[in-house]
């Protein structure tokens, strides 16, 4: 610890110099009663805050930030309701390995357990939905619980973690002579050497092999690497929703995403494979179908920094522990150059018999068509955000994405409202990127008063609204599964989007008015500053294929 | 761990949990947190700090299915959990205290 002349600071002032000390340039929040001290503290600081207009948004503000960069981001919220609000945000952060971490105020200690005025057990809520949690118990402590909040989100299967600070720790002095050192990852552990051997030997045996890419290859930044052993093993690549980005989706031996919405040659090859090796990935449900009907005829190898994840739902035949990117490294040496015909000529066949259908991609007032025509006027510089639905989905079969942390899009919890406060979060983090958010009328107005915050910071943030007039993917399940009986699905008060955007500050275009919708289109992608570019598209579209909840992925409906 | 069906009460195997954790307050939750979210029940617990205090050991009997594997591996991940050690159900923690209940 380098030594300093002591200085007596409160605990609220401990804490910014110690997020200043850790790098942090950007915290999204709101005020309130119990965190005033920090904010106090805050606005004295070189730390940029951005003020959000719902917790839940400052949350997914700071996702974003993390999510490009890999590296924790900081929300703060006050006690009672601005801490419930942030809940949704930390959930959703745990469920995709997130590294974040979130500061709350709390009534002072004396009256903790009251029922104070705007009082939660905030400790309590958080604690199933954290990786770690800390309720902090005096202004000394925090010297040792800020770093190590950090240490812990980063370490490891990054996750968020909360640090829940009384006012009246906040407001304690006391003299501080030496900082703690930054919080940082822990290294992992060395991986088990003689497992990778066998690893190797079954990937150089097996015949009709699938490399299973997850967003842990994303977290250990191991894309090259995965993208070198597909093409040193000549491995057919299948991405989970997390992992899109990993693997160009036009390289020759992707397969694109598998799973529920994946096309029906990716999933019919990873039925037919003798060898699934998942890396990073943790044989979610939507990803897997019913488990039982999942590869059944391979063997498994599973790589996975988390040991819980092995085993957990299939077993595997080799389960290695350890950080992804140092398995494939002291994985590719082992592994033989092949060009593993017939099984390529196989799965390049089912390519061509069963590809991902997309009617209308030359339409820009189709799903696909608008997608592709946003992609057209891109380049892979561009970080694509989403909301959760049918938009979600259709942007995951179509766009083409190409570049890990290109991709940000709410995967385990499928939280509607994540894309708009996402994409800020993103451009905040990297202001040289055009970010495009696809999100759809329902999942927009779930963070809709994030609007003004992005015009405030005036971020390059291009809202894509694909707007079908109801809850598309519930309309579509109630089609499909539940015999048409359409209920509360469909909206019937529709707002004006244009002018929601505008009263909120932000630019508008209605590609629906304009004669030359690609050109609006462009136009409008190339300006600088936030603009909500709206597009109808009919409410009969449907996300297909489509695998029935429950059912083998093999029997997918459509496409 | 794919059934959602727990068939806890068929199993009539136990095993005995121990625990070293830090001591402080939440502690408690974390760990009985992992089995109450998956309907885990635990049938009895202990808990005694150790030596100075800044530790406590949690002494757990529960069920064993087909989950316990997992519920291992879960708790062994805990920030406050510095080790776990299985024991089988003869262990005698427990059936020391027995006295206490009768």
């Amino acid at each position: 610890m380098p030594k300093h002349s002591p200085e007596t600071l409160n605990g609220a002032q401990i804490v910014v110099r110690l997020l200043e000390r850790q790098g942090v340039r950007t915290i999204a929040g709101i005020p309130g009663g119990a965190i005033l001290p920090t904010y106090d503290a805050l606005s004295k600081s070189t730390i940029h805050h951005v003020l959000a207009r719902h917790e839940q948004g400052g949350g997914f503000i700071a996702q974003g930030m993390a999510r490009v960069s890999g590296v924790p981001a900081v929300c703060m919220a006050s006690s009672g309701p601005g801490a419930t609000n942030l809940l949704t945000a930390i959930a959703d952060a745990k469920l995709d390995s997130i590294p974040l971490v979130a500061i709350t105020g709390q009534v002072p200690k004396p009256m903790i357990g009251t029922d104070a005025f705007q009082e939660v057990d905030t400790y309590g809520l958080s604690i199933p939905i954290t990786k770690h949690n800390f309720l902090v118990n005096s202004a000394d402590e925090l010297l040792t619980v800020i770093p190590r909040a950090f240490r812990i989100a980063a370490s490891g299967r990054p996750g968020p973690v909360l640090v829940d600070i009384p006012k009246d720790v906040q407001n304690q002095c006391i003299e501080v002579s030496e900082w703690p050192e930054p919080g940082c990852a822990d290294p992992v552990p060395v991986p088990d050497g003689e497992r990778i051997a066998q690893a190797a030997a079954m990937i150089n045996g097996a015949a009709k092999p699938i490399l299973y890419l997850g967003g842990g290859v994303v977290h250990s930044s191991a894309s090259q690497l995965a993208v070198a052993l597909a093409e040193k093993a000549g491995l057919p690549t299948v991405m989970t929703l997390m992992a899109l980005g990993t693997m160009p989706v036009d390289h020759a031996l992707s397969l694109g995403m598998l799973g529920m919405h994946g096309a029906r040659c990716t999933n019919l090859a990873l039925d037919e494979c003798d060898l699934l090796i998942a890396v990073g990935a943790r044989f979610d449900d939507r990803a897997t179908g019913k488990v039982a009907g999942f590869c059944p005829q391979a063997q498994i190898i599973h790589i996975d920094i988390d040991p819980s994840e092995l085993d957990k739902i299939k077993t595997a035949h080799i389960g290695i522990a350890g950080d992804v990117g140092t398995v494939l490294e002291l994985l590719l040496p082992a592994v033989d150059s092949r060009q593993r015909q017939p099984w390529l000529a196989r799965v390049a066949g089912l390519k061509a018999e069963h590809p991902l259908r997309m009617p209308g991609v030359d339409d820009p007032r189709t799903p696909y068509g608008l997608i592709r025509a946003v992609a057209n006027c891109l380049d892979d510089e561009a970080t694509i955000t989403t909301d959760v639905g049918q938009h979600q989905m259709w942007v995951a079969q179509a766009y083409p994405l190409r570049r890990p942390r290109q991709w940000l899009t709410s995967g385990g919890l499928g939280t509607m409202g994540f894309g708009m406060p996402a994409a800020i979060g993103a451009a905040l983090a990297e202001r040289e990127r055009t970010v495009v958010c696809f999100t759809g009328d329902g999942s927009i107005l779930m963070n809709v008063q994030e609007l003004v915050t992005a015009a405030e910071e005036n971020v390059n943030v291009k809202i894509v609204l694909m707007n079908n007039a109801s809850l598309g993917l519930v309309f579509q399940q109630q089609t499909l599964f539940y015999g048409e009986r359409i209920y509360a699905s469909r909206f019937k008060g529709m707002p004006d989007f244009i002018q929601v955007a505008e009263g909120f500050g932000v630019a508008a275009v209605d590609l629906d008015k304009e004669d030359h919708p690609l050109a609006a289109l462009a136009a409008a992608l190339k300006t600088p500053g936030p603009t909500l570019i709206h597009a109808s598209i009919a409410t009969h579209e449907q996300v297909l294929p489509m695998v029935p909840p429950g059912a083998a992925n093999k029997e997918m409906i459509g496409g | 761990m794919n059934s959602l069906v727990s068939t806890e009460n068929q199993a009539l195997a136990r095993t005995v949990l121990e625990l070293d954790v830090n001591n402080h307050p939440g502690v408690m939750s974390h760990v009985v947190g992992l089995f109450s979210r998956r309907a885990y029940n635990v049938e009895a617990i202990l808990v005694m700090p150790v030596g100075s205090g800044a530790t406590s050991r949690i002494w757990l009997l529960v069920n064993e299915d087909e989950r316990l594997e997992q519920m291992v591996k879960q708790v062994e991940k805990l920030e406050d959990v510095l080790a776990v050690r299985r024991h089988g159900a003869e262990h005698e923690v427990f059936v020391r205290l027995e006295e206490f209940f009768r």
